[in-house]
């Protein structure tokens, strides 16, 4: 027997078992489960395909802040990774795909140095090998503990994707929960298509700031996906089951950059 | 300027002359004295230097989508002749104007204004000069509700292959992305004191030191100066502000600004716009401290090639 635990959402007893037989999502009412790189990318790529890159990048401490080089050291032996975000080159439903997945877990998928690097590394290996990028957002935002580092990795994400754009690769983004901050207002927006799963919260600042800021509380469901759809940022809200059979899709309607295809 | 302005000016002068900081003919001013100095009312700000250092200047508005946003300034004007697009976070020079420009916080459609007067000059073949003076993007309701995320990040794809010269000169608070909103571009200054960084000192206190009273200490730790940004390669000068800042005698600041736009343009305008952009693009692509493979540069060659514009 797994053991069980009551849903974030519905507070109904699922068992784990039946939760990982679900992709993480609450069989009962939806509730998209937060994954970690590893899970999302065993649950879409095709088995055994993932062949990660830049594995080695490791952040440094650039503006040599107090207490940030242990932090990054915890997190690693955490989570066995070396930062937030897992690169490489896959296949799914037989298309060859670059994959991006960023992962919450490791200090709240903030966007450092190696980040910024590992992102714009992955859009460079589609350009070059004329493949799609897919990148999983799932960010806090911009790494604070870089200091300025952190910001200007915005502009060089973004500037990777406008160069991705000239070679005529598709960028297709999945936004996860939570994606704010520096990766929204950043490689997040620029997608030639941009994917949410249900619920998942997008936004610049944070719905503390706002409240804050407003001096009341939020409406309901605000900065949600289906909210985000609405107001026109995002193409299709895809729940976790059938974003392979989506994501194939937009490879195959997007200059038949298919398996086997090469620059 | 007019008389108004001017009294203004002086009076936020004197208030200055009351706050406390360090003497600056003896010491190094703190991180935190240039945060405040930054921000202090009556510093001059971007519709002050475009005054000081054109002959003439036309103010242009609108996104063409939602509105007019007072925060975001932008429009065209001369320096000895050369017509440029300037575009600047606009700050109030005093209380009502503060509520009337938000606070120089602004909203989407000042990112949107912002792009559209940078295409504009691009279509004239006109260089760009931003002037950034911001806390950063207003994060209120109706900002989300418009994509301000959105707004942000096409101006950072689209200002970083921009095919006509952009400087940008960091006047007073460099906010986050809301200044990088209308700050990449071919050379980065930043006034004496200046900050620019990824969050405000209270901001980092209250997260990371977890107690918003340690600003100071987080303005220290972040290392947001003039002097830290050059060390760290991402400005490439610092523009000169008289010893008791740039209030105080906004004309010399506005002269050494007037200098450099001249000087760089000079240069640049000369430059094929290809080579404009690669080098661009080559310099943000370099930023980023890390362990690790970092022989980027043949990559960047080779996806430069396989574009129609840039090979």
């Amino acid at each position: 027997m797994s053991k069980s635990e009551s849903c974030p959402s519905c507070h109904r007893m699922v068992s784990q078992d039946v939760l990982e037989k679900y992709l993480m999502v609450c069989p009962e009412c939806g509730y998209h489960h937060r994954l970690n790189a590893e899970q999302r990318i065993s649950q879409i790529v095709d088995e055994g395909s993932f062949v990660e890159f830049s594995a080695e990048l490791c952040s440094k401490n650039p503006i040599e802040l107090e207490g940030y080089t242990e932090k990054l050291a915890q997190n690693q032996k955490k989570s066995a990774m070396n930062d937030a975000v897992v690169t490489g080159n896959c296949m799914i439903e037989g298309s060859k795909a670059v994959l991006a997945v960023m992962s919450f877990d490791f200090m709240g998928g903030s966007m450092g140095s190696v980040v910024g690097e590992k992102i714009t590394q992955a859009m460079f290996e589609g350009a070059l090998s004329h493949t799609p990028v897919i990148v999983f957002t799932a960010s806090g935002g911009a790494r604070m503990q870089e200091g300025i580092f952190s910001l200007m990795q915005m502009a060089k994400t973004a500037s990777a994707a406008a160069l991705l754009e000239k070679t005529a690769v598709p960028l297709f983004i999945v936004l996860t929960h939570p994606t704010t901050g520096g990766v929204t207002a950043s490689f997040a927006m620029l997608g030639d298509v941009i994917l949410a799963e249900p619920g998942a919260l997008i936004g610049f600042a944070g719905p503390r700031v706002i409240e804050g800021t407003i001096g009341q509380k939020l409406p309901e469901g605000f900065q949600q996906a289906e909210f985000q759809m609405k107001k026109g940022f995002v193409d299709a809200i895809v729940p976790r089951d059938k974003l392979r059979d989506r994501l194939a899709f937009l490879m195959k309607t997007h200059g038949g950059a298919d398996d086997g295809q090469e620059a | 300027m007019d008389k108004k302005h001017e009294d203004l000016l002086k009076d936020s002068v004197s208030r200055m002359e009351q706050f406390a900081s360090s003497d600056p003919r003896t010491t190094e001013r703190s991180s935190w004295d240039c945060v405040l100095l930054s921000r202090q009312q009556g510093r001059p700000g971007a519709a002050t230097y475009i005054d000081l250092i054109c002959d003439e200047f036309m103010e242009l508005h609108g996104d063409r989508t939602f509105g007019d946003d007072p925060a975001m300034i932008g429009g065209i004007g001369t320096i000895d002749g050369r017509a440029i697009t300037f575009i600047g976070n606009r700050k109030g020079m005093n209380l009502r104007e503060n509520i009337e420009r938000n606070y120089g916080m602004s909203n989407p459609e000042g990112y949107r204004k912002a792009l559209r007067l940078a295409k504009q000059a691009e279509k004239f073949n006109r260089p760009i000069v931003c002037f950034i003076d911001t806390p950063g993007a207003y994060p209120g309701l109706g900002a989300e509700e418009r994509g301000i995320g959105e707004a942000i990040a096409r101006n950072l794809k689209e200002f970083s292959t921009l095919q006509v010269p952009v400087l940008s000169f960091i006047i007073g608070e460099g906010g986050s992305g809301g200044a990088l909103g209308i700050g990449v571009g071919d050379k980065l200054y930043m006034l004496e004191n200046a900050v620019y960084s990824v969050i405000t000192p209270e901001g980092f206190a209250s997260i990371l030191l977890r107690d918003p009273s340690r600003a100071r200490e987080a303005a220290e730790a972040m290392k947001m100066t003039a002097k830290d940004l050059k060390r760290f390669n991402i400005i490439h000068d610092i523009i000169p502000e008289v010893p008791e800042g740039a209030h105080k005698d906004p004309q010399f600041t506005a002269k050494a600004i007037k200098e450099t736009i001249t000087r760089d343009l000079d240069t640049l305008c000369k430059k094929p716009a290809g080579n404009l952009v690669r080098y661009r693009i080559r310099k943000i692509r370099g930023i980023g401290e890390f362990e690790g493979s970092d022989a980027w540069w043949t990559t960047l060659m080779e996806v430069f090639k396989l574009t129609k514009d840039l090979h």
